[in-house]
């Protein structure tokens, strides 16, 4: 890549060290958001600390606490659910060739939101509630893949439906799971887990959510290259010589990961996906090898800026889809009205 | 060079290629005549390799860099990003590509004539530009064989003239093998070395363009009568379609 960086200009060269000092900073503005207040310079002092402990901390041990019990697992687990979403939209987008499709288009969200769902209807919580809901998520991508086959090849407009019909009937199925479930204590538990919430994150979930995010992100940033050639259409890319059926199975697994990771910590979250890679293809054009990185930091940083809303408006926290969905839909009514004025996109 | 003998291709239950033959020796031009529907695409498809054969012989000598139909990406990637991708097969599965890819891309594009055009977004360019980066792209991959399926459709006539003579000099001046399929008679008069006539999906001919190009052999290809038309003041000759239409046209 130095010879394209040696051309391109300097804004675009300044982005991403720029876009990384932003998404630290808004880190820090993060943690000091609360009922208990906080300054940034605190905050920083506090967590220089544990790099190179000070002899006279000019902080309380409440503060600390606050700090690095309360408020930064939360922050940590925005960041990995706004990168995971939109490196994982990103990806979708170049292997399905359509810039309007979202992690819950391959089913997983849903088969996820089910798995969640069950456990907590069997009274089952923690560990094992991640462990369904992760295992459902896979297993519905498995289950839309194996639907879109045919003859050992995959087209993608069967794999977007069999996603509508696998959505459709997890769905049904969570609606179900609602119906049954006891109205006092579990069906509040259901419908405040599906929408969304981070509030009571500690660090056992951001282990769980980096597992599912981190080495799923490299994968899929390591496939950048075959995902550009993947976005030319199948056929295209068989002609070039791209081992099409292996890369896309390794996307979706990996895409699977991060999506299945997420609900299972914090519920379903949408429109992150579909609209971040937009405002780093905006930034730095299509090429995936650079528009992933710029989609995910983009993704944490405007996921730290939701959550930091969720939390302050009002005095009981609004979930995350909702915010996420409020500021998504108009968004992508622009982005769908803008497509169509030039003549929308090839789906051939 | 390519040869290929009583090819055989079925999809799904379909014969779609029944005993196709023919040959073009290394540096040669083959332009592969038919009608819509009659199986060129199939036949382009099976020699990259997207399509297996179910019976027949098929020698191809070299590295094939292929050219689809002229089409629009789902995003804004760069003339640059584009024809990099022709470099897949040299750079691995999780590989990037680097400085010596840039440098191929960057000879081909010059070679093409179309260097300024590196920055500029792929489908903002007319279909003619388009094509030619697509060429790039198939050179990229550092190719003996370029294979094009119908490089002058939707294109006007001066941009199928810088495409032809493109195809020309590549096989004249870089020893390229050049085989694409075509709706004009005239691009093969001007350069193929060896002819491809696909009638139907049991009937071919094959041959050098001076023994199969003929009145006769087009008329029976196309099922309209096709005469063998001289310029005036000049060598060069073209085949066109007699339309009959029973009546005069209306004059004003």
């Amino acid at each position: 890549m130095s010879d394209t960086t040696k051309k391109a200009p300097l804004a675009r060269r300044a982005l991403f060290p720029l876009l990384l000092g932003l998404l630290l900073i808004t880190i820090l503005y993060s943690v000091t958001i609360g009922r208990y207040d906080l300054q940034v310079r605190d905050v920083a002092l506090i967590l220089w600390d544990n790099i190179s402990p000070s002899q006279a901390p000019s902080w309380t041990k409440l503060e600390e606490t606050v700090v690095e019990l309360v408020r930064l697992p939360r922050v940590l687990a925005a960041v990995l659910i706004g990168f995971g979403l939109a490196v994982s939209g990103g990806a979708l987008q170049g292997l399905f060739r359509n810039p309007l499709v979202d992690p819950g288009i391959i089913g997983v969200t849903a088969g996820a939101g089910f798995g969640g769902t069950l456990a907590i209807l069997l009274g089952i919580h923690g560990y094992m509630l991640l462990a369904i809901a992760f295992c459902f998520g896979i297993g519905s991508v498995v289950l839309v893949k194996f639907l879109a086959s045919v003859r050992g090849r995959t087209s993608i407009l069967t794999l977007v439906l069999a996603g509508v019909v696998i959505s459709a009937f997890f769905s049904a199925a969570i609606s179900i799971a609602k119906l049954l479930a006891d109205p006092f204590q579990k069906l509040p538990a259901i419908t405040y887990w599906l929408m969304g919430s981070i509030a009571s994150t500690h660090y056992g979930d951001v282990l769980l959510l980096a597992i599912a995010v981190i080495p799923a992100t490299i994968l899929i940033f390591l496939l950048r290259f075959q995902i550009n050639i993947l976005s030319l259409g199948e056929e295209k890319a068989r002609a070039l010589g791209t081992p099409v059926v292996l890369v896309q199975w390794l996307i979706l697994i990996a895409t699977a990961m991060i999506s299945a990771g997420i609900v299972a910590i914090s519920g379903i979250i949408g429109w992150v996906g579909l609209v971040m890679p937009h405002v780093a293809r905006a930034f730095v054009g299509a090429d995936h090898s650079r528009m992933l990185p710029v989609a995910g930091i983009i993704g944490a940083i405007y996921l730290l800026l939701v959550d930091n809303l969720a939390r302050t408006v009002t005095t009981a926290e609004i979930p995350l889809g909702i915010i996420t969905a409020l500021i998504g839909v108009p968004v992508f009514a622009i982005i769908l009205r803008r497509m169509h004025s030039k003549g929308g996109w090839s789906n051939d | 060079m390519i040869e290929v003998r009583d090819l055989h291709v079925r999809r799904g239950d379909k014969t779609i290629i029944d005993g196709c033959s023919f040959a073009v020796h290394s540096s040669g031009v083959l332009v592969i005549l038919g009608a819509n529907g009659v199986g060129k695409t199939t036949l382009l498809n099976t020699m990259i390799g997207v399509l297996k054969p179910s019976r027949g012989h098929m020698e191809i000598g070299g590295k094939i860099g292929f050219v689809p139909q002229l089409f629009e990406v789902a995003f804004s990637y760069s003339v640059m990003d584009i024809a990099l991708m022709g470099r897949v097969r040299h750079i691995g599965l999780f590989g990037s590509p680097g400085t010596r890819d840039f440098a191929v891309v960057r000879r081909f594009l010059a070679l093409l004539g179309i260097e300024d055009l590196e920055n500029r977004v792929f489908n903002e360019l007319s279909g003619g530009q388009r094509q030619m980066v697509m060429i790039a792209q198939a050179l990229s991959s550092e190719c003996d064989i370029l294979i094009l399926d119908e490089p002058c459709a939707a294109l006007d006539y001066r941009n199928q003239k810088v495409v032809i003579d493109v195809l020309r000099s590549l096989s004249r001046d870089h020893g390229i093998t050049i085989v694409f399929t075509t709706h004009v008679p005239q691009h093969a008069v001007e350069i193929a070395s060896h002819v491809l006539l696909m009638n139907s999906t049991v009937s071919y001919l094959s041959g050098t363009a001076e023994t199969v190009l003929s009145e006769s052999n087009l008329s029976a290809l196309y099922k309209v009568p096709i005469g063998r038309a001289q310029f005036a003041g000049s060598d060069k000759f073209t085949y066109a379609p007699l339309f009959h239409h029973g009546e005069v046209r209306h004059e004003p």
